[in-house]
């Protein structure tokens, strides 16, 4: 019989399938968080969770509402400052991996979570801004992005570029001289974009069981470019259901428990 | 050189109209009871300056404390939006207000230049985004040794800044742990400094390289009890995340923010009576 499942779990699963065992992983909160301890909790158990309030190599039981959360401090295997975090850590070139989130999207995987329509002085909605997310997209050895998948998200033009990717594709990162090569990977609830290697336009490569590459395209507000071959995710299994279930119900009873 | 007062007087004292005001604490430590103070005390045209400003500076915001904001995250962590910033941002209700944005890596240069008493901080950072286009205190230099570009930001000094920790002795040393985030550096870069701490004890008990600011760098230090809540004290109390969500409710309109500032922060008379009236309504709300 097959699983039951939602587009949100599968999401989540095959982000936490991009996470390699052992790589000291630059965590943002909601989304990454959750697909970086489910990884933690599957396949890859010596993941080091690195949050930027400081706390290094956090193992966390249930998923942290905030990224400073007392769990993170009680279980890393060191608390530095927040000038410490950024400069030696992350500036020194120490982070293999940055997982983020993202309001919008654009082609070339910049993304944006400072302002969404109007103008930046008077925005339609003022979004809570840049955060770490700048630094962790320009100087983490790689990045992954995940965001769920529509037109209002994956734009044409993004309202405000808040983290670098690609920038105009091609070698426009490779000139600014960012450390990091950038966005390898975007995973949505629909499927997972992967940039081309030259022009560095995301490309979908990969749909989710049951999802077509037309719902994709439909979905997604620029043309999109589609891979000669477009894999099928494969579902998600029993224990990695079973452990991503259990950590949400494990984080709801936790945050909801305290008065 | 420290000295141990009521919080009321500290804030009479140290916040004044027109200030460049730091309260800091990343997520932990986060000095709520000073906070509601200065809005009792209904201070004025502030400069705010915070790289995560959370629901005290909503409550500030609302309270028509504040003249400028300066930034780098500013929203309710984990739950969403800051409905009083959003306001004033987006609508200037109650006070337009002025925004200057920056991100974390910047601000966090910029803390660490003032407690260094020089006029910058300097970061690979901010390369290629649409920040730099709408703040201009965003500049850029040619390293002298190799010609790379990197960023510069002018140093943060603040006129006071504000913080929470767990514990002080009877001199004023002040002894913190867990999440530390940039408070060490926002009371080296400022004039004047409050520290709210959970309790003054007759011996710090602080094991070497513990993160302790000596007497003769802070100002008031003040006893306050749970002083962070809603964030946390670690070894006190928990984060309470419940109310970080109730926040939601109460912030997202005009008149369900005020009649709660009125009843629980304006209608009490310190941090004390304020858990009390919260107690008598579990969580406050509507």
């Amino acid at each position: 019989m097959a699983l039951q499942y939602t587009s949100d779990e599968m999401m989540t699963i095959a982000a936490a399938r991009k996470i390699r065992n052992g790589a000291p992983l630059f965590v943002g909160i909601g989304l990454p968080s959750a697909a970086a301890n489910l990884a933690r909790q599957t396949h890859a158990p010596d993941t080091i969770l690195i949050y930027e309030s400081g706390t290094i190599g956090a193992k966390p039981t249930v998923l942290p509402l905030s990224i400073g959360d007392g769990e993170l401090s009680e279980t890393a295997d060191a608390v530095v400052s927040i000038p410490e975090m950024f400069s030696y850590w992350l500036q020194g070139g120490r982070i293999a991996l940055g997982f983020l989130g993202a309001a919008q999207i654009d082609k070339y995987a910049n993304i944006n979570s400072t302002v969404i329509g109007g103008t930046y002085q008077r925005p339609k909605v003022r979004l809570p801004g840049a955060g770490g997310a700048q630094e962790i997209a320009a100087s983490c050895g790689e990045v992954l992005i995940t965001l769920r998948h529509n037109k209002r998200a994956f734009v044409e033009t993004l309202d405000f570029l808040t983290s670098g990717g690609y920038f105009e594709g091609g070698d426009s990162r490779a000139k600014l001289n960012l450390p990091g090569k950038g966005p390898t990977a975007v995973i949505t609830d629909l499927g997972i974009l992967t940039p081309d290697p030259v022009t560095k336009e995301l490309t979908l490569t990969s749909v989710h069981p049951g999802v077509t590459v037309e719902q994709v395209v439909a979905e997604t507000g620029w043309p999109l470019k589609v891979a000669p071959h477009v894999d099928t995710t494969p579902e998600p299994t029993e224990k990695e259901l079973a452990v991503l279930r259990d950590l949400n119900e494990r984080t709801a009873r936790a945050h909801a428990g305290q008065q | 050189m420290a000295h141990i007062t009521q919080l009321s007087d500290a804030i009479r004292d140290a916040v004044r109209d027109g200030d460049i005001v730091a309260l800091e604490g990343f997520t932990h430590l986060i000095p709520y009871a000073a906070g509601h103070e200065i809005v009792r005390q209904a201070k004025r045209d502030l400069t705010v300056i915070r790289m995560t400003p959370d629901v005290i500076y909503d409550m500030l915001i609302g309270s028509g404390c504040v003249k400028k904001i300066v930034f780098s995250w500013g929203g309710n962590p984990g739950v969403g939006s800051l409905h009083r910033l959003r306001d004033a941002v987006e609508k200037d209700w109650p006070l337009p207000i002025e925004v200057e944005e920056h991100a974390h890596a910047g601000m966090a240069a910029m803390y660490a230049a003032g407690a260094a008493n020089l006029p910058f901080g300097l970061l690979r950072g901010y390369i290629g985004t649409d920040l730099t286009k709408h703040n201009g205190r965003i500049k850029f230099i040619d390293c002298p040794f190799t010609g790379e570009k990197l960023a510069a930001v002018p140093a943060h000094r603040p006129d006071v800044t504000v913080i929470h920790a767990q514990k002080a002795d009877r001199k004023g040393n002040v002894l913190m742990w867990g999440v530390v985030g940039v408070q060490k550096e926002a009371v080296l870069a400022a004039k004047r400094s409050i520290v709210t701490v959970e309790e003054i004890v007759d011996d710090l008990q602080a094991p070497p390289n513990a993160v302790v600011l000596p007497y003769w760098v802070v100002g008031h230090v003040c006893e306050v009890k749970g002083g962070a809540f809603p964030s946390y004290a670690q070894g006190y109390y928990a984060r309470n995340n419940a109310f970080y969500k109730k926040w939601d409710d109460i912030s997202k309109d005009r008149e369900s923010f005020t009649s709660w500032m009125d009843k629980h922060i304006k209608g009490t008379k310190d941090f004390a009576e304020f858990k009390l009236s919260l107690a008598g309504q579990t969580l406050g709300g509507k």
